[in-house]
């Protein structure tokens, strides 16, 4: 197992603490802290700073009967919420999105395949499988571009990026990540552009088809 | 490994535990009440203020804060004086349901570290946590009053990523040690975990 290089920067992690971090980068953030001792630390260490601010933050009275309600609760029955394990190279975060069942592949092409996970006004978040030698597809972004390793390896004109490691990309990088020889390339891919069904090609192919 | 229970109180306070660390943990270990009583004294106001400064009105703050407290009861065992500060432990359980209730869906949260009785921290990492909690808040309390407002705000969930990281002046780099004696005790932690198998 290879060391992970590269991390979740300190903004991105206070805004995933905040909970200010949308939904599809939200997900990779969850899944690389579950992949990574460093950014588990950072998280913990983000925590605490709002734990300070909220302690310090000022105070609200609450009324009477909310603690009396609290109190008569406690000893209440609880429905489980279900816990979907890590399964294969899938960590707990992606079991979640998944609903607990296997990924339902669809084919892009040269053996390309992705799985959505969601997608909305706020951006999109997919699993991508990448055969060796193949070009990981743009996701099609006018802002932030997190792509998070799960199995294999991708390079770039910006570096090598193994299971753990999360590139992050922004509209100015001209970056075309191929898959390494090896096992396949799965990562998880998450963008802020709207989800588009069809518009979604091998980014060798997209100055012809200008998207 | 003998088991391991909640701290003396008497020796822990002495050694510098906070009262809210042993209401956690006579919560988590004895399911007492009365402790329980003491922390809902101590956070349900400040959820509530904290939760209202996001433009929530009282009734639903009050919601909010009834789950969160009722969260902190339920999942006492996942609370690790080892890792975390109990306000940053419910800062966190308070966070996500805000935005669960505004989402209207679950956020996307990392898998739990679990470990083994035997991987009880012990008393001095407590105290080591405790005092770096105590010098973060003194660090905030230094910081300028725009600066103070930012940190507020980026915790608050009200800053986007982009601008916190265009605000220059926000002091994460007061959060670096924590960080670093963090890893430490996580890999120290996890060696624990697997010289058990």
């Amino acid at each position: 197992m290879t060391e992970i290089t590269h991390h979740i920067p300190d903004h991105l992690m206070a805004a995933y603490t905040a909970g200010s971090l949308p939904e599809p980068y939200a997900l990779v953030v969850a899944t690389h802290v579950s992949m990574c001792l460093e950014c588990h630390a950072s998280y913990e260490a983000h925590q605490a700073l709002g734990g300070a601010v909220l302690e310090t933050a000022g105070e609200a009275a609450v009324s009477e009967v909310l603690k009396s309600d609290v109190m008569a609760l406690l000893d209440a029955p609880v429905a489980s919420e279900p816990v979907y394990k890590r399964s294969g190279v899938y960590p707990g975060p992606i079991m979640t999105a998944l609903k607990g069942r296997a990924p339902r592949w669809k084919s892009l092409g040269l053996g390309v395949r992705q799985c959505i996970l969601s997608g909305n006004s706020e951006g999109s978040v997919r699993l991508l499988y990448i055969p060796p030698g193949q070009a990981v597809p743009d996701h099609g972004h006018n802002g932030l571009e997190m792509t998070l390793v799960l199995q294999g390896s991708f390079s770039d004109e910006t570096g090598w990026f193994g299971a753990g490691d999360v590139e992050l990309a922004d509209q100015d990088l001209e970056h075309t990540p191929i898959a390494d020889a090896g096992p396949p390339c799965i990562c998880l891919a998450a963008t802020d552009a709207p989800l588009r069904f069809n518009s979604f090609v091998p980014r060798l192919l997209q100055p012809i088809f200008r998207i | 490994m003998t088991e391991v229970t909640s701290p003396d109180p008497d020796t822990s306070a002495a050694a510098g535990f906070t009262q809210e660390t042993l209401w956690m943990l006579a919560v988590r270990d004895q399911r007492d009440k009365a402790a329980f009583s003491a922390l809902f004294d101590h956070f349900a106001p400040r959820l509530k203020g904290f939760i209202m400064r996001s433009g929530m009105g009282s009734g639903q703050a009050e919601e909010i804060v009834q789950e969160v407290m009722l969260t902190v009861w339920r999942k006492a065992d996942l609370f690790d004086p080892g890792r975390a500060q109990v306000s940053g432990w419910i800062y966190q359980i308070a966070r996500n349901r805000q935005i669960d209730v505004i989402r209207k869906e679950n956020r996307p949260v990392p898998e739990e570290l679990y470990e083994d009785q035997g991987s009880e921290p012990d008393a001095s990492q407590i105290v080591g946590l405790e005092q770096e909690a105590s010098e973060l808040r003194q660090a905030l309390a230094r910081l300028k009053p725009d600066q103070r407002e930012m940190i507020e705000k980026a915790y608050l969930g009200e800053l986007t990523h982009q601008e916190i990281k265009s605000q220059t002046g926000l002091p994460l780099g007061t959060i670096k040690s924590r960080i670093r004696l963090g890893l430490e005790r996580l890999r120290h932690e996890l060696k624990d975990m697997r010289s058990d198998d």
